[in-house]
């Protein structure tokens, strides 16, 4: 589904993705930990376009499809879904018609016919139930007041109604609370387990880990990955440290 | 009925920034006069959509406790002028929500001139400027209030939106106060879209029009809130915004 091959990309001139490999098959979930700086944001903006994230070489194939080639629109209807670490706040705008909007574009971009004011409710309403979110918060300006938890809450109903097939989600634990762990964790399964489907999970804890049971785990240091393993890497990295584990694999 | 007859230049204040070749094609311009009764209601809506030259200059008279109620959308002509002054007698209240519209070589401009003559009137105007390619979109809002004008609150929200650095925001407020307990409250600023809330729309599937006309969709609206048109507004606002991106 995805396969990353010596990716290097330089934010503000500055290398920061080192020659980075890694290869998503459909059904799978990974897990990247790594310390704070090591590039883990850089490479989900990185795969999901964002403009000042500068590919200076290797290739990234999705679906098929040269990813690279591809705008940030174009690769959102091609089924990439990124969470965001921070979900930026946009005044005016609502959720629902910002997303209502979203969806029928990328229904466009895929030739399928656009969802009536009707179906789209209804289908927010199931995804914002899956979260326990209020639809009432769907119908505020995207973002704008809510609490870092709430926005990562946002974020996974948003996931829901776009239903993509690989979803980079960066820090989505980050700033939940206990219940509402468990709720993004069993709404990212409801959503994502499916044998089309995969998830790369960004993430600093086990914690989600336990919802989301990954298939694979990797270390991000410095702009690569320098460790890949099973769900006890995750475990042992919780107890060791990066450190350790970083300086066996170099 | 009043005219001014001479076609003004570029060294009168209040056309500096005019397209003064634009404006001599409909010059004379004949001033719109409107007088509102003591304690009485009105609205207006001024929707300039066509292309070519189009100037305006209204002039309003508030009578005691009277209201009054301006909306403006000037979007489409390739010189665009709305001139509006405006006198308020005793507990008047005049609320002006303002946007224009610009792209390639466009020039549009609001010029207001709002007077508080009596006590504890109220005006409230809100402009909103979108400028795409060479165009050039300016606001000269004057306030000025009489001796003897006290308890006068005056409100004055004014911003530019650039979609291209070819453009050019020109604004400027200005102030006369000559009473006492005044509240006079402006701000002006001139900014591009947050490319980070434009990235954010974009990941999620719309196109980079898609995301822009949704973010200035926004930036403007405050210009409609609470008019009795807000609906036909922002609609002719938005066929506009999808044209120009
Ligand atoms: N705009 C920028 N200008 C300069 N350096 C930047 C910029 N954006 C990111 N960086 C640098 O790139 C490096 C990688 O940042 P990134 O956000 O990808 O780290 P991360 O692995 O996600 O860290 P964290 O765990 O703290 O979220 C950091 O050293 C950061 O300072
Ligand atoms: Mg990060």
């Amino acid at each position: 589904m995805l396969k990353i091959d010596n990716l290097t990309a330089n934010v503000a001139d500055k290398p920061i993705l080192k020659g980075l490999s890694l290869t998503i098959n459909p059904g799978e979930i990974h897990a990247i930990m790594g310390p704070n700086g090591a590039g883990k944001s850089t490479l989900g903006y990185t795969l999901g376009g964002r403009p000042g994230y500068e590919v200076t070489g290797g290739s990234v194939d999705f679906a098929g499809q040269d990813l690279l080639e591809l705008e940030p629109h174009e690769r959102a209807a091609a089924g990439l879904f990124l969470g965001f670490q921070y979900p930026v706040e946009i005044p005016g705008v609502s959720f629902v018609q910002f997303l209502r909007e979203a969806a029928n574009a990328q229904r466009k971009g895929r030739g399928e016919e656009p969802l009536s004011g009707g179906e789209f409710l209804k289908l927010a309403k199931e995804k914002a139930g899956l979260l326990r979110m209020d639809m009432d918060m769907l119908k505020r300006p995207v973002n704008v007041g809510f609490s870092g938890g709430e926005k990562k809450r946002a974020e996974m109903v948003q996931m829901g109604i776009l239903n993509p097939k690989l979803a980079i989600l960066d820090e989505t634990d980050s700033g939940l609370d206990i219940d509402a762990l468990r709720i993004c964790g069993e709404g990212i399964n409801a959503i994502m387990r499916a044998p089309d489907k995969a998830v790369l999970l960004i993430t600093h804890y086990q914690r989600l880990l336990d919802y989301v049971k990954p298939d694979f785990v990797h270390v991000l240091a410095a702009g690569r990955i320098v460790k890949s393993g099973g769900p006890d890497l995750a475990l042992r990295l919780e107890e060791e440290g990066y450190e350790a584990v970083v300086q066996e694999a170099a | 009925m009043n005219v001014e007859l001479a076609l003004p230049t570029r060294k009168d204040e209040n056309f500096r920034y005019s397209d003064i070749a634009a404006l001599g094609t409909v010059w004379p311009i004949v001033t719109e006069e409107i007088v509102v009764a003591e304690g009485a209601e009105q609205t207006l809506q001024i929707v300039e959509t066509g292309a070519g030259a189009v100037a305006r200059h209204i002039a309003i008279t508030l009578g005691k406790g009277a209201k009054f109620d301006l909306r403006v959308l000037t979007a489409g002509p390739a010189y665009g002028r709305i001139a509006v002054d405006v006198r308020l007698a005793e507990g008047a209240d005049f609320t002006l929500g303002a946007a224009q519209l610009a792209t390639a070589e466009e020039t549009l401009e609001i010029v207001t001139e709002v007077t508080h003559a009596g006590l504890n009137a109220t005006s409230e105007q809100i402009v909103r400027t979108v400028l795409a390619g060479k165009s050039v979109g300016t606001y000269l809002g004057r306030i000025a209030v009489e001796r003897g004008a006290d308890g006068t609150d005056a409100e004055q929200s004014v911003r530019a939106m650039l979609l291209e650095r070819t453009a050019t925001a020109n604004a400027r407020p200005e102030l006369e106060i000559y009473a006492d307990d005044v509240k006079a409250a402006h701000g002006c600023a001139v900014g591009e879209l947050d490319a980070q809330g434009l990235f954010y729309l974009m990941s999620r599937g719309l196109t980079p029009p898609q995301a822009k006309r949704l973010m200035l969709q926004a930036f403007i609206a405050e210009a409609f809130t609470g008019a009795a048109g807000e609906e036909e507004l922002s609609a002719a606002a938005i066929a506009r915004l999808e044209a120009i991106l």
